[in-house]
């Protein structure tokens, strides 16, 4: 899963795509998840990160996460190939 | 390093834009406490999902109730309305504070007794009520409201068998101007049912003729309509002076009152637009002082709200099953408390509140309960922040009709906590169980035997 190069996102969790001129508001969680796929990260990556930080069980996470990245291809956030 | 609160992740588009002619959204603040209960520890103590009533909430409802129409006319009489909530330790609130018991069956009638309330301060409405019935409610003196002529016979059957006077009121249905007028109960007015009745019962000299009674409908959102009521009910009273110079003891103006719930297509909140206590109390009391009663003839008044009296004080926790999407993209959370626990639900939008600290962070959501049926739906769509597994709910204004019109269906019914004036938490009702649920069952000897 790799995000949109061109995607900026504030430190609030305000995301700016600037191909479509569209904005977003993103919660801590789901701004830590952009960030982290900013840097590259892999999907097993993204769920070790985010469990040791936050008190959520991996499975749980891990249905979260995909329905968040359900989203962002609705929003057209992700690359094509994903 | 102790980890940070989880919240799911959420992205939402922002959409450019005029705001919508209601404004902004208002932020609701979680309920994280019930009178001073944590929500988190009544669960933990009494389990999830758990009807909650708040005593304190009842009396000041109550009182602020009493206050309203006593102020305004020299002689108030509350009658609670047992179909409305008739929990033991509920009803005994009201009668502590000094209502009567309004009943509408025998199952009702029996527990009002069992409350220890005067037989001579129960009214027994209704248009059910048996041979047996009446004749009980009779040798007990009780104020029974006759619903139709088969009644008024069968109770001047009754006080010749018993050779007693039931004291008996009729039921008067009338147009208040309000749509639909409720004409299945009592007799008409306008077509001359009523009078027709009290002529009857007059002339028999069977029965003793104390009052008149009308309950015009169910969460009337306009008080005039009971200014209307009052004074045709008025007129009634006029009318048996003149011609038997009968003089009546109570003029009882039934239900009815809205709560501070919303209806189901409301566009603004209840709580915001539905008359108060005083305008009900303003437009009841203004129409019999104006009548023609003088002044030291004014008759009791009497009132058997239910919904309005006891709606605020009723909470229900409900924890967070399971969150999913469905095909339209909308967020829908299954709670553990569905339209079984909450028959409200059907013709109400309920306000839910999370019980736990939340972000900024909110999603249209519709909540379902936790029945296998397509009916079981809280809220079609509510705002709420972002929920995890097992998180808690509270939903507001359950306080009426739902701890008696609650469904044994699927699942069990769970505990009722009252929540007494000094913070302290009761088991009112304990959940059910398999055996108290399958208790009454018998099954026939060649079925119990499985292959």
């Amino acid at each position: 899963m790799k995000i949109k190069h061109q995607i900026a996102i504030s430190d609030t969790g305000f995301l700016f795509n600037p191909a479509t001129g569209e904005s977003f508001t993103v919660n801590p969680v789901g701004a830590e998840i952009i960030n982290l796929l900013r840097e590259g990260h892999t999907w097993q990556e993204i769920i070790d990160k985010i469990t040791e930080m936050y008190s959520v069980e991996r499975n749980s996470f891990e249905k979260d996460l995909h329905e968040f990245a359900g989203i962002m291809k609705m929003h057209q956030l992700l690359d094509k190939d994903e | 390093m102790e980890k940070k609160h989880y919240e799911r992740p959420h992205i939402i588009k922002l959409e450019a834009g005029m705001p919508g002619k209601s404004g902004i959204r208002t932020e609701q603040a979680p309920t994280t406490h019930i009178d001073g209960m944590a929500v988190k520890e009544l669960v933990k103590t009494y389990g999830s999902p758990l009807f909650v009533l708040s005593e304190q909430t009842i009396r000041s409802t109550y009182r602020k109730a009493f206050k309203a129409f006593s102020t305004r006319y020299p002689n108030v009489q509350f009658a609670w309305s047992y179909k409305t909530n008739y929990l033991s330790a509920v009803c005994n609130i009201f009668h502590q504070e000094g209502a009567w018991a309004e009943v509408v069956s025998g199952f009702e009638y029996d527990k009002a007794i069992a409350n220890g309330v005067d037989p001579g301060k129960i009214i027994f409405n209704g248009p059910g009520k048996s041979r047996e019935e009446l004749i009980m409610a009779t040798e007990k003196g009780s104020l029974i409201h006759i619903d139709h002529l088969d009644e008024l016979y069968l109770l001047i059957e009754v006080a010749e068998k018993t050779s007693q006077k039931p004291r008996v009121s009729i039921r008067v249905n009338m147009d208040t101007g309000i749509y639909p007028m409720w004409d299945r109960f009592g007799f008409n007015y306008e077509s001359g049912q009523a009078w027709d009745a009290l002529n009857k019962i007059m002339h028999s000299g069977k029965l003793e003729l104390m009052g008149l009674h009308t309950h015009i409908g169910t969460f009337i959102m306009t008080a005039t309509a009971y200014a209307i009521a009052a004074t045709k009910l008025a007129d009634l009273a006029r009318s048996l002076q003149q011609k038997f110079n009968h003089h009546l003891k109570y003029i009882d103006i039934g239900g009815g009152f809205a709560s501070k719930n919303t209806l189901k297509g409301s566009y603004l909140p209840g709580s915001d637009t539905n008359p108060s206590f005083d305008e009900y109390a303003e437009a009841i009391s203004s129409a019999l002082i104006n009548s023609h009663f003088s002044p030291g003839e004014l008759p009791l008044l009497i009132l058997e709200t239910g919904r309005a009296l006891v709606d605020e004080a009723g909470y229900i926790i409900s924890s967070v099953i399971a969150n999913k999407r469905l095909s339209s993209g909308r967020r829908a959370t299954i709670l553990d408390a569905g339209v079984n626990l909450l028959f409200t639900a059907f013709w109400y939008q309920h306000q839910v509140t999370v019980a736990q600290g939340v972000s900024q962070h909110r999603e249209d959501t519709t909540l379902y309960g936790p029945l296998c049926m397509n009916i079981d739906c809280v809220r079609e769509s509510v705002n709420l922040p972002m929920l995890n597994i097992n998180d808690q709910v509270v939903i507001h204004h359950t306080g009426a009709y739902n701890v008696t019109q609650w469904m044994q269906f699927i699942t069990l019914r769970p505990n009722v906590v009252l929540i007494d004036e000094n913070g302290n938490a009761h088991v009112i009702r304990e959940s059910e169980t398999l055996e108290s649920v399958t208790g009454g069952e018998k099954t026939p000897e060649h079925l119990i035997k499985l292959r």
